[in-house]
């Protein structure tokens, strides 16, 4: 079981990763070697059980009504940000 | 010497007024300053807001009040967000990042009197057993300082064996606790899946992370666990079940419990290592307790099982990381593709961007029901053998890790022969079990950990069995050489 270059190339896309040249051949290799690794499970009989859903028996996750319940952080939260201009987050223009 | 002290005798000082917390907290913070730089365990030291949480409980302390933690240092792995202070996570990613809010963790350890020293080393989004895919450079092992400690804890296990705090914080995915404890020769505690809230611990594997205790024994664990334990409605996976006083279990005698020895564990295990599980054993059947054989036979699909389920997590958890709201953004974007990619290209470190890739490949369209769904189906086969064991047997024993600490730099290039140090913890991970690792003895002069695993919520039970086992051995005493004073 093997990845071919291109292959990583369009994993490496669709994880919105840009991968270097000198990267490349290291992650073509050790993601076959993972991929062969894993792929023991697709070999093994598991037999017939439903997958798990949560690690507790019984147990799903918990919801919460629909209300506020925190204060406006926004200017705290975005002094983290890289680039920020009237509380707006600034990214590269997207719509020509 | 203070920093042999276990914790509750630190408490007892404390109360006394033999001591106060801000002369323990200056203790530490100069065994840090001092030893620190050899082993690289503290990515932030915090000593201003540390001799001011001492002075508070000084105050606290004088005003008669008593509380186990009250006043006693601490350290955080660098995972859980921490208000004002930078949270890195070991990752370029995260290196300019102030956390805005506390983990219900930090919080909670904060009112409960703990004084925070500073934060932990650890290995890049907690993905890693070395501790060397740190964006900060590899923790060093205290007990031999060219070898590592272990991850991706590294940080807060070489900082306890060192006596750097009486306590430290770690997060346990798929033994990220246990396997550093082990290899430093602490004792370092997992409790089950939603005993201790995630909020605010940065994601790697949702369905796997837990937050958990290193201490330099089962009855510091129990205590520091007391304070971490409990529900908490901001984490929708947190459980709301009572949490019982674990330090009244630690006695307990262990007369007719049953100690389950799986075959899968003891299969190929080094000779070595195998008389030190051995030796563990005497004491355990000394005290009156019974061994029965079990076996799991799903357990040896659990390594590749685990590297499905947690690579396809943390595709989906590190997501967030864009350049756009917080973290690493690259320079000079030509459009927003090239944003998000290269932010993450060079905020990633290597192992991250693999564990991503891999991630990916599992979910993407065509591959997912030959791997990830059929990695949630073995995950149940596992945790149905687990439950099937615990029919006949109240906990099970073996070892942490197959083999002591190695050298840093040995398994870098490869990273199956990484992920293979995991083979013995992975397990209570799929299945949510707590465990815990505890020191017994040592191979080439190294400390080897006993594990002990337990049915969900039996977190007394493995503490009583550990602390009855460190009452009739000293492992857990020894301080490697040059940390001593």
């Amino acid at each position: 079981m093997s990845l071919t270059r291109q292959e990583v190339e369009k994993i490496a896309h669709l994880a919105r990763l840009s991968i270097t040249e000198q990267e490349m051949p290291v992650y073509v290799s050790s993601l076959s070697a993972i991929v062969a690794f894993v792929d023991e499970l697709s070999r093994a009989d598991v037999g017939d059980v439903a997958p798990m859903a949560h690690p507790l028996v019984g147990q799903t996750q918990r919801l919460r009504p629909d209300v506020v319940t925190d204060s406006d952080c926004h200017e705290k939260y975005q002094a983290n940000a890289p680039q920020v201009q009237a509380g707006l987050y600034v990214v590269p223009r997207v719509i020509e | 010497m203070l920093h042999n002290l276990f914790i509750g005798e630190l408490a007892d000082l404390l109360a006394r007024r033999q001591v106060s917390s801000v002369e323990l907290t200056r203790h530490f913070l100069e065994r840090i300053v001092r030893l620190n730089p050899g082993l690289n365990a503290l990515v932030t030291l915090t000593g201003d807001s540390a001799l001011a949480a001492a002075a508070a409980a000084d105050a606290r302390i004088g005003a008669g009040e008593s509380a186990p933690l009250l006043g006693i240092p601490l350290i955080h792995k660098d995972i859980f967000c921490t208000d004002g202070v930078r949270t890195s996570c070991g990752s370029r990613m995260l290196d300019n990042f102030v956390a805005p809010y506390d983990a219900t963790v930090v919080e909670r350890l904060r009112s409960a009197g703990g004084v925070m020293l500073g934060k932990a080393n650890m290995d890049e989004f907690a993905m890693g057993s070395s501790n060397e895919t740190s964006y900060y450079g590899p923790v060093r092992n205290p007990w031999d300082t060219t070898r590592v400690p272990g991850g991706s804890s590294g940080g807060s296990a070489a900082a306890t064996a060192a006596r750097l705090a009486p306590f430290a914080t770690g997060t346990d995915t798929g033994g990220s606790i246990r396997q550093p404890a082990a290899l430093t020769g602490v004792t370092g505690f997992k409790p089950t899946y939603g005993r201790v809230s995630r909020y605010g611990m940065i994601a790697f594997a949702s369905s796997l992370d837990q937050a958990g205790v290193f201490a330099r024994s089962a009855a510091d664990v129990a205590l520091v666990l007391q304070a971490m334990a409990g529900f908490d409605p901001k984490d929708s996976t947190s459980v709301n079940q009572p949490v019982p006083d674990y330090h009244a279990a630690l006695q307990h005698p262990l007369a007719g419990l049953r100690i389950g020895l799986l075959k899968e564990f003891f299969e190929g295990l080094e000779p070595r290592a195998a008389a030190l599980i051995e030796d563990a054993l005497k004491v355990y059947r000394s005290a009156g307790a019974v061994t029965v054989d079990v076996s799991l036979p799903s357990l040896p699909l659990s390594v590749p099982t685990y590297y499905v389920v947690a690579p396809a997590e943390c595709s989906s958890n590190l997501s967030r990381f864009d350049g756009v709201r917080f973290g690493y953004r690259c320079e000079a974007p030509k459009d927003l593709l090239d944003l998000y990619k290269r932010s993450r290209g060079e905020g990633f470190g290597a192992e991250v961007k693999r564990r991503i890739m891999t991630g990916t490949y599992v979910l993407s369209a065509g591959y997912f029901d030959a791997y990830y769904l059929k990695a949630q189906k073995a995950r149940q086969r596992i945790a149905d053998d687990f439950r099937t064991a615990f029919d006949s047997v109240d906990l099970v024993i073996g070892p942490t890790t197959p083999t002591p600490a190695f050298p840093i730099g040995a398994k870098v290039d490869d990273p199956i022969t990484m992920y293979l140090n995991d083979i013995y913890t992975i397990g209570a991970n799929l299945a949510g079990l707590p465990a815990m690792s505890l020191p017994c003895g040592y191979v080439d002069g190294l400390p080897m950990g006993l594990q002990l695993i337990g049915p969900h919520f039996a977190e007394s039970a493995l503490l009583n069995a550990a602390h009855r086992y460190q009452l009739e051995t000293d492992w857990h005493r020894h301080v490697p050489r040059g940390y001593e004073s």
